[in-house]
């Protein structure tokens, strides 16, 4: 059955989706403008690319950035996946809601709390005992492992819910060991949610700006501070076509995730299906 | 000599919920064995703590002699096949049987032998391949069986082998697990709901209720002879009739109730007696007429169904007295008893099971 198209709807998406992706486009049109003047359009151009690849500030920081991001990411995700395995294979131990509350809470933290808390933390441990010894991409990257592993740890935790708890059993009957079970039953069962896991805390920490301002030392700055620190000298072409790039490099990698938690999702479900028939 | 698995006064509780309450139960070697029950009576934990899953609060069981309270389920001479299969959905139809093949350390080309073999015995020659999701419900139940029989276990527990199978494909799976117990001569114990399943299956049934054996015998023994209403009432369809012994004469009780009835004497019933007298509807017969024997009472059809092997008819004799029956339809039949028609049932005293609750 085909509904007619209801024109207030229809109108309503076009403004909701318009504010949200005009902009970005527009920053995407203007990062192929031939002028250096960001308001007048003067023909095509991918000059401000050619030029941003001879910027070694520009591309050192995109490299502490993905350095960053790749760390963090999988740190994230090794603590999001023991994370989850305790709230949802160790049923009710004592404390588990407060745990858990306390487990998620950063997800909803201000970043400038998270920041300036790191930041304190940090420059105490300096004065106790030595490390980290001044600031720069390690605590970047704990940083960001702080916060990564809690939304990693939402990721993994939805995918163990409906996890059958059999599967582990029978290995178990089948003579397998615990550390065993976990790599050649378990792991594999979850691991489109923990590659998931992994680009949702590598896009987090790729764009990551406030926190990382906080805890990153001199030499350390990553591409995020890089482009802030530019805009407020004014809009280069340069940082449009900077931006345009990390839009790309985050969407690509959200656009994964997704694939990968949808494939799975329907994978299953037409596995299910062909197992109803006799 | 002792029994092949001893189970000794065991106790399993669930917070307030006692799951299994003080049972024994000795299982010999090479038995089919059912445990039946309602969903929740406690059968499934039983199976898991033979398996190892579960840890019994008080009491003792033993395998082969050897006591399994320290023993993980690792290392259990068992092996058990879940409700759901739980095959390994990542792995081959191969790699799921051979998996305990490989925790094992056999050498490779006795796992091939071997995995050869287990796929001839469930019939998924060639299939080996294959994932779980590409088999249909049956197949995948014979991947878990043979998965389950890798490791020669001289336990094997079956939790509900065929309930996620239709009914006519049930049937046929029956006689194979049947087969294939016999020629393994492997101890199997299976878990079910459902009463047909386990006479089919088993050599002994054991029926459990609240945690308790309510009976263990073979199943002809429990069909014919149930110890008490429940077994009575809980395998096939039974109808029930009340009254009070009035003469013991010559093997024969005489008992009074809303009709007056003769049945063979069990033993240990005195005059005064109450009981309840239980027959089952395959050994009530119906005619138009009276045959002039004992036994023998006026009645009306309330309803009838026809099954096509069989009609099953429910009628209603003197002081509303109901009795449920089945009649095999015969060629002979021309002119069966319909709707509110009067006519004589009529039983063999050997038939009535006399019960004292």
């Amino acid at each position: 059955m085909r509904r007619g198209i209801s024109w207030p709807a229809l109108w309503l998406a076009i403004i909701g989706f318009g504010i949200l992706y005009v902009p970005v486009v527009v920053m995407v049109v203007y990062s192929f403008n031939a002028s250096r003047l960001v308001s007048v359009w003067a023909g095509f151009s991918t000059r401000w690319y050619g030029e941003l690849m001879q910027n070694d500030q520009v591309l050192s920081a995109l490299a502490k950035s993905l350095w960053v991001a790749v760390n963090a990411a999988t740190l994230s995700t090794i603590f999001g996946v023991l994370i989850a395995l305790a709230f949802v294979r160790y049923g009710n131990f004592r404390f588990r809601l407060l745990l858990s509350a306390l487990a998620s809470t950063p997800l909803v933290m201000p970043e400038v709390v998270t920041g300036l808390s790191l930041l304190l933390l940090f420059i105490a441990m300096e004065g106790f005992f030595g490390w980290p010894a001044g600031r720069g991409i390690d605590t970047i990257i704990i940083a960001h492992t702080t916060f990564g592993m809690c939304f990693a740890a939402v990721v993994v935790q939805s995918r163990l819910r409906d996890f059958d708890m059999s599967i582990e059993e029978a290995a178990s009957d089948l003579g397998a060991t615990q550390p065993y079970i976990f790599f050649s039953i378990t792991l594999p069962i979850i691991a489109p949610a923990v590659v998931a896991a992994w680009l949702l805390a590598f896009t987090l920490s790729f764009d990551d700006l406030v926190i990382a301002s906080f805890v990153s030392g001199p030499g350390s700055s990553t591409l995020p501070i890089v482009v802030f620190s530019k805009v407020r000298l004014g809009v280069t072409p340069e940082i449009n076509a900077l931006a345009t790039i990390m839009i790309a490099l985050v969407a690509a990698s959200v656009i994964a995730a997704s694939v990968i938690i949808y494939r799975n999702a329907t994978g299953r479900a037409v596995a299910e299906e062909k197992g109803s028939q006799p | 000599m002792s029994p092949f698995i001893r189970i000794r006064n065991v106790t399993r509780r669930f917070g307030d919920v006692v799951a299994v309450d003080d049972l024994s139960l000795d299982i010999d070697r090479g038995e089919l064995f059912c445990l039946l029950g309602a969903s929740g009576c406690g059968k499934t934990t039983l199976l898991r703590m033979l398996a190892g899953f579960e840890r019994a609060d008080s009491g003792s069981i033993e395998i082969d002699g050897i006591d399994m309270a320290a023993v993980p389920p690792a290392a259990r001479p068992v092996n058990i096949m879940f409700q759901n299969y739980a095959l390994f959905p990542h792995m081959s139809v191969a790699d799921n049987i051979a998996y305990g093949l490989r925790r094992a350390g056999l050498p490779k080309p006795e796992i091939a032998a071997r995995l050869e073999e287990l796929l001839r015995l469930v019939r998924l020659t060639g299939m080996g391949g294959r994932k779980p999701h590409q088999l249909s419900g049956g197949q995948r139940q014979r991947v878990a069986l043979a998965r389950a029989l890798a490791r020669r276990p001289k336990l094997l527990l079956l939790d509900e082998p065929l309930a996620a199978l239709d009914k006519k494909l049930r049937e046929d799976t029956q006689f194979e697990l049947v087969d294939i117990q016999e020629r393994l001569e492997t101890t199997f114990i299976v878990v079910t709901h459902d009463q047909e399943e386990a006479m089919t299956l088993a050599s002994r049934i054991g029926v459990m209720d609240a945690g308790r054996l309510v009976q263990v015998d073979t199943p002809r023994t429990l069909y014919d002879r149930p110890r008490n209403r429940f077994i009575a009432d809980f395998l096939g369809t039974v109808s029930f009739l009340d009254g009070v012994v009035t003469s013991l004469d010559g093997g024969f009780v005489s008992i009074d109730g809303v009709v007056s009835v003769t049945a063979v004497d069990p033993g240990g019933f005195a005059v005064g007696d109450a009981v309840r007298m239980a027959i089952r509807p395959e050994k009530i017969t119906l005619g138009r007429d009276p045959g002039g024997g004992v036994n023998e009472i006026p009645v009306t059809v309330e309803d009838l169904a026809f099954t096509g092997v069989a009609t099953n008819y429910r009628v209603i004799g003197p002081d509303g007295v109901r009795l449920k029956l089945t009649q095999p339809n015969r060629r002979g039949d021309v002119a069966p008893l319909e709707w509110e028609q009067p006519g004589f049932v009529s039983f063999d005293p050997a038939d009535i099971v006399l019960l004292r609750d």
